[in-house]
């Protein structure tokens, strides 16, 4: 995984609530084996007509947001599925954070995973920073994880929280999988003293 | 937590599974059973693969094959090479890690959330995890389920636990008992409405009350199953004699001596008298009826009997717009009577509804009455052993002299990612859990129902109210 530190990127406006993850990677496209590639599918219902073309209204499809690396959205950002597809086409696609509201528990922890940084701001804030990203390549926001702020093109510094465990796997880019391994003993160590206290715990064999 | 706290079923849960707390709060959670599909896996084994790691215990883990197949005759195999390739995939995958799995073949199979529990593989006080967001279903059982990303599936392949942090309590309690022609569907549908697609984010979804108690286990699990549609990360109902007489002589359940060990223990879950929720909300259940979704997320939703919001009386820009397009997308008119939609197509199956009592409550409205010209519908059992059942018990000819189609089982046209799919533009009343847009296949309008409900549109070709069946 990349880790996250600072980004200063194109911001996109994404004006609705409860964007789904069917609605960003639609099941469709879920038929992989591989976790690249999906960012073409992106938003696809809202990015393509039913001929295939591009929608031009869609926000993604004009300059200078083909370039977008954040995405500002409203209440709800990726509710439903659990689909990890949902983060990997936003990477796949070039999206390092995701500014909103508020999040859907199980996407937001997906964000994580895949070092793409949720940011959760006052709706009021939101709309601040989508009036911002609508000046296009005049615009530049900011995310400094470290000091958990967001600069608008202006120089103004708005704070966010994050966990302090999952800022610092980002910020290090670590492998989660390696973390959990270091309590190792401690997973066996309370295997057995499970196993001991409820010995009726069945097992599942080939 | 302390010693003498009054503590939730969820706390509780928690607690018991908690291997090691991290200075910030972040713990290291123990996982019980792992259910897993074709679907969401493949990247995790890859990850494991690439890592030189092993699943860390396949034997507290189970796979199924759901979301890609067929629902027709499945010797054949599957014509669509992707979704074949994902199948080949876990097969590939579960013999070279050892993990137990159910094929396509085997009677056992079918979709994962109907294959835990009617298996016994679901238990009281477990936590179970899956890489699905309907995972929430086994929550019915008195156990901590939820649903996580592929990360988190290689996450508990390789060390069977995971990193999170507690979630917060919430009580939904339902006084009183459904009316007649009410279900299990119509009340989550009708809780989801009230507290909205985000009213459960950040929280654990406890549900209780007479109304609650009084549902048995399949209609237990189509409340907590549908808990993702309010955003909870989970739905719980503490375990009672309900619960121990479904699992009592599951295949995979404890039994004898073994069993009343564990029934014991199970007996001490459920939450403290005075324990404290973050958020309690409170709903009579006589005052519900019948619902159906009019737009496209599951808060949409109006009793039949009521009509298509106007998106004019609503005083937010941003849900004002988002209405306008749900009308827009559902080709819906503002005030438009409910029961005057059409439908073209009715599906009838889904981790949701796709049980046995799912099935027998729409054969029971089907019985002796005709699906209306026009309108395709369709029934997949939710596993192999509930088709078997409902087969025994003739209630596939029921339904099929009615016109319904009878297929094998699987998520089918919950998500359409095998061939069950809507059309553009198609209508359906759907006893599944999403009416995102294009959930059913692209351009495709859906409807969320109950089984009973779902069956009385088949039969009237529009939207129908199911006690003018009963």
């Amino acid at each position: 995984m990349d880790a996250f530190t600072t980004l200063t990127a194109i911001a996109a406006p994404l004006p609705l609530a409860n964007v789904d993850t069917d609605k960003i990677i639609p099941a469709r496209f879920l038929k992989t084996i591989k976790r690249t590639g999906l960012g073409v599918h992106l938003f696809d219902t809202l990015r393509y007509r039913a001929d295939g073309t591009e929608n031009p209204d869609f926000v993604l499809n004009s300059e200078p947001y083909r370039r977008a690396q954040i995405l500002i959205a409203f209440e709800n950002f990726g509710c439903g599925s659990s689909r990890e597809h949902a983060p990997w086409a936003l990477l796949d696609f070039g999206i390092r954070a995701v500014i909103a509201p508020d999040f859907a528990d199980i996407f937001y922890n997906n964000c994580f995973k895949n070092g793409i940084l949720p940011v959760r701001l006052p709706r009021a804030v939101c709309e601040q920073l989508m009036a911002d990203a609508r000046m296009g390549n005049n615009a530049r926001v900011t995310i400094d994880l470290a000091r958990q702020v967001v600069l608008r093109p202006n120089g103004e510094e708005i704070a966010f929280e994050v966990d302090p465990f999952r800022k610092h796997m980002l910020l290090e880019g670590l492998d989660e999988i390696g973390q959990t391994l270091q309590h190792a003993a401690r997973i066996d160590g309370f295997e057995r003293e499970r196993q001991a206290a409820q010995p009726w715990l069945p097992s599942l064999h080939a | 937590m302390g010693a003498g706290m009054k503590r939730t079923l969820f706390d509780k849960l928690w607690d018991s599974h908690v291997v090691e707390r991290l200075p910030d709060g972040t713990c290291v959670l123990y996982i019980d059973r792992h259910l897993v599909h074709e679907v969401t896996s493949p990247q995790a084994f890859e990850g494991l693969r690439l890592a030189g790691r092993a699943v860390r215990r396949p034997e507290a883990t189970i796979a199924v094959v759901d979301h890609n197949i067929p629902t027709s005759d499945r010797r054949a195999g599957i014509s669509e090479p992707e979704s074949r390739l994902q199948v080949e995939t876990l097969e590939k995958n579960v013999a070279e890690f050892g993990v137990p799995y159910f094929p396509v073949l085997d009677a056992r199979q079918g979709i994962v959330h109907i294959v835990g529990p009617e298996q016994g593989i679901s238990l009281p006080g477990m936590t179970i995890v899956c890489g699905d967001s309907h995972t929430s279903t086994h929550g019915a059982l008195g156990a901590l389920a939820f649903g996580i990303g592929t990360s988190e599936v290689e996450h508990v392949l390789a060390t069977q636990t995971l990193l999170q942090r507690p979630a917060k309590n919430m009580l939904v309690e339902v006084s009183g008992r459904l009316p007649l022609g009410v279900t299990a569907k119509d009340l989550v549908l009708a809780i989801i409405g009230r507290i909205g697609t985000a009213g459960g984010t950040g929280h654990v979804i406890e549900y209780a009350g007479e109304a609650v108690r009084a549902l048995d286990m399949a209609g237990r699990m189509t409340v907590c199953n549908m808990s993702i549609e309010a955003g909870a990360r989970a739905g719980l109902i503490a375990p009672d004699e309900t619960t121990f007489a479904y699992v009592k002589g599951r295949p995979y359940a404890p039994a004898g001596d073994a069993f009343d060990q564990a029934v014991a223990y199970w007996r001490t879950l459920p939450a403290d008298e005075g324990a404290a929720y973050d958020k309690r909300v409170h709903l009579h259940a006589a005052e519900i009826a019948p619902m159906v979704t009019w737009g496209t997320n599951p808060e949409a939703v109006v009793p039949i009997t009521g009509a298509v919001p106007d998106p004019e009386a609503e005083a937010d820009e941003t849900a004002r717009g988002q209405m306008r397009r749900m009308l827009d997308y559902m080709g819906l008119n503002a005030g438009q009577r409910m029961t005057e939609v059409p439908i073209d197509v009715v599906f009838i199956g889904s981790c949701t509804n796709g049980r046995i009592e799912d099935i027998r409550a729409a054969a029971a409205i089907a019985r002796g009455r005709r699906v209306a010209a026009g309108v395709r519908a369709l029934v997949v059992a939710g596993s192999g052993l509930v088709k078997q059942q409902a087969e025994a018990e003739g209630l596939d000819r029921v339904l099929t002299e009615a016109g319904f189609e009878w297929r094998e089982p699987g998520c089918s046209m919950c998500l359409g990612m095998n061939p069950d799919k809507l059309a553009p533009g198609q209508r359906c009343a759907s006893t599944s859990n999403r009416n995102f847009e294009g959930r059913q296949g692209p351009g495709g309008r859906t409807h969320l129902v109950s089984p009973a409900m779902a069956a009385a549109a088949a039969v009237r070709g529009r939207l129908a109210d199911v006690r003018e069946f009963v």
